[in-house]
């Protein structure tokens, strides 16, 4: 075989191959969208699931969803920005920040289901916060925790080194460098890595199932006592999540309708994700146009 | 004069401020770092127990088949083989990548070295959107797609390893894929430009000199395909059937560590036997990430490119 020949064969396997991977995203897509977007009605966002019958609906398992995501965003957003500041402005090149690099690089790279299991041993039972939105939180934080450190120390160390040095020649410490200056300025980079986080967190269940629970209890959107057990704003009650809902519909095979309401589901969870990532995107642009003025 | 004194000696505002950023920043990253810690060592010393506690041998635990918690053998011994679920765990992940991998490297080469501009636009984002699909939409969909089309082709029930292999196929796919486009976007310009220069044709310089040179970066990109297989709890539950006996084919039930971990966690006491078993396949888990992660750390090191 001429080596000509050998290139046009790799080169028509590659096209191959990469139309493949191609095919594989669009049946999946169409499939998801065909099966479940007819589910959609007002009944299926209005109302609470059933487990025994046909027609049940998602608004408690969806507005889960979004209420574990904010208390999530909101504990593990300071610790992350801690973290990359230090390991951005003040950590020394020494064993030490080798060490915790290397920490976090392991807690990345832990199955979800280890994460979920140990919140389950430290929140769950030791701390005695049962299966709660609170516990499901917690474990969702150290889920989150090593990638949101990682996107936000990429951001800070992407500002030029020049605008860290304007900021010290004029007197200022490293500490008000790094919060006047480099913050804002790499806040576009930070907002996007907050909510491309958002997508995972929201369709995130191995975490979940032994610490926010398999439950759903009902819940009074009138209320809004944040003691009471029917409050949605209630933190320690459980809450199953849309996703640990489609896992749970399908593992127990006790809903009648249960492929219906789990292709509903997994379509608001593939479109809440896409547009988590448009909304990423659209931001990103539009706090660097008005940050540059450009 | 005294007074000058005392104002040099007094630390300034600035200096105070400048430690309590340094520290509230520093005690973020210690937190974080214990959590490792705990995680580790909470997940371990439970799943030691099995051993020391109740006294299972390394050797039953590990290489044995029967896995009935709760019960025991005619010898007195319990039932607690875990060996259906690693090698269970252990034939998904090899399968998957196997599969994934010549799909993987064939997508980067193509966005790399063949056609960037078309990779840009249409792969990329393609790429992107299937790390975001969850788990579980993946899970579902190898139920209701997958399992019935290996039923209808090979009989029996449709679950097993094979249709957990088909799930953890896509879902490795693009982890493997971003890692290696980053990788050999990183094989510097004049290596090909030399290999063309001395009349190499197009794949004859990325087989020869830009795969080669990418190879330990390749290397990592496929470990770390398997080290999200090996973890991957719902998606696999869903579809390979959670019957904890060694496969002995493709089609029939069989379970992974993962999947024995999510069905049965629930349903027994802290502190017994059943219930340390399933500590330990998780301290497997754990231990078998940290494997992954220092295997890729060696790879970086031998093969840094120079």
């Amino acid at each position: 075989m001429t080596p000509k020949k050998a290139d046009k064969i790799a080169v028509n396997v590659l096209y191959g191959l990469s139309g493949i991977i191609v095919l594989i995203l669009a049946s999946l897509l169409t499939y998801i969208l065909v099966r479940g977007v007819p589910q959609f009605s007002i009944e299926f966002f209005t109302q609470p699931a059933k487990t025994f019958e046909v027609g049940g609906g998602i608004i408690i398992q969806l507005y889960n969803s979004f209420y574990l995501l904010l208390l999530t965003l909101l504990i593990s957003t300071p610790v992350a920005m801690g973290a990359a500041i230090y390991l951005s402005v003040y950590a020394p090149q020494n064993s030490f920040t080798t060490f915790v690099r290397t920490a976090i690089e392991v807690l990345s790279s832990l199955p979800s289901i280890v994460v979920g299991l140990f919140g389950f041993l430290m929140f769950v039972v030791q701390f005695k916060l049962g299966f709660s939105i609170l516990s499901g939180a917690l474990a969702l934080m150290i889920f989150n925790l090593p990638l949101l450190t990682r996107t936000i120390e990429d951001s800070l160390t992407a500002i030029p080194s020049s605008q860290r040095e304007g900021g010290l020649a004029l007197g200022l410490s490293k500490w008000e460098t790094v919060t006047r200056i480099i913050l804002p300025a790499a806040m576009p980079g930070i907002i996007t890595g907050v909510i491309l986080s958002a997508g995972r967190i929201f369709g995130e269940a191995a975490a979940l199932i032994y610490t926010a629970g398999q439950s759903a209890p009902a819940l009074d959107f009138t209320n809004w006592n944040p003691m009471s057990i029917t409050s949605p704003l209630n933190i320690m009650r459980p809450a199953e999540t849309l996703a640990v809902h489609i896992w749970k519909i399908n593992s127990e095979g006790l809903m009648p309708d249960g492929p219906d309401v789990s292709a509903g589901a997994s379509a608001v969870l593939i479109l809440a994700v896409l547009s988590f990532n448009l909304l990423a995107r659209y931001l990103g642009k539009k706090i660097q146009k008005k940050i540059t003025s450009a | 004069m005294e007074e000058t004194v005392q104002h040099f000696k007094k630390r300034s505002p600035k200096r105070k401020q400048e430690r309590f950023g340094k520290t509230i920043s520093l005690v973020a990253t210690i937190f974080i770092v214990s959590i490792v810690f705990s995680i580790l060592f909470f997940v371990a010393s439970r799943g030691l127990r099995t051993f020391t506690e109740h006294g299972v041998s390394a050797i039953d635990f590990f290489a044995g088949t029967a896995w009935r918690p709760g019960e025991v053998s005619d010898a007195g011994e319990p039932l607690v083989g875990a060996f259906p679920m690693i090698a269970g765990s252990f034939l998904v992940t090899i399968f998957s990548a196997l599969l994934a991998t010549p799909f993987a490297l064939g997508a980067a080469i193509f966005m790399t070295e063949i056609s960037p501009k078309t990779g840009k636009k249409y792969l990329q984002p393609v790429i992107e959107l299937l790390v975001g699909i969850p788990s579980v939409v993946y899970g579902f969909i190898g139920l209701t797609v997958i399992v019935p089309f290996i039923r209808q082709i090979f009989g029996g029930t449709g679950f097993g390893v094979l249709a957990a292999t088909l799930v953890l196929f896509v879902m490795i796919l693009p982890t493997t894929t971003s890692m290696a486009v980053d990788t050999l976007n990183a094989v510097p310009r004049y290596y090909r430009e030399a290999s063309f220069a001395m009349g190499a044709t197009r794949w004859q310089t990325i087989y020869k000199v830009v795969l080669r040179a990418a190879s330990p970066g390749l290397l990592t990109a496929v470990i770390f395909g398997m080290a999200r297989a090996f973890g991957e709890a719902l998606a696999v539950q869903m579809v390979i059937g959670n019957a904890a006996l060694v496969p002995d084919s493709l089609t029939t039930p069989a379970s992974t560590l993962t999947s024995i971990l999510t069905m049965n966690m629930g349903n027994t006491v802290l502190g017994t036997l059943e219930n340390d078993v399933l500590w330990s396949l998780a301290t497997i888990l754990l231990f078998m990430s940290l494997f992954f992660n220092i295997l890729t750390r060696w790879i970086g090191k031998k093969g840094a490119m120079k």
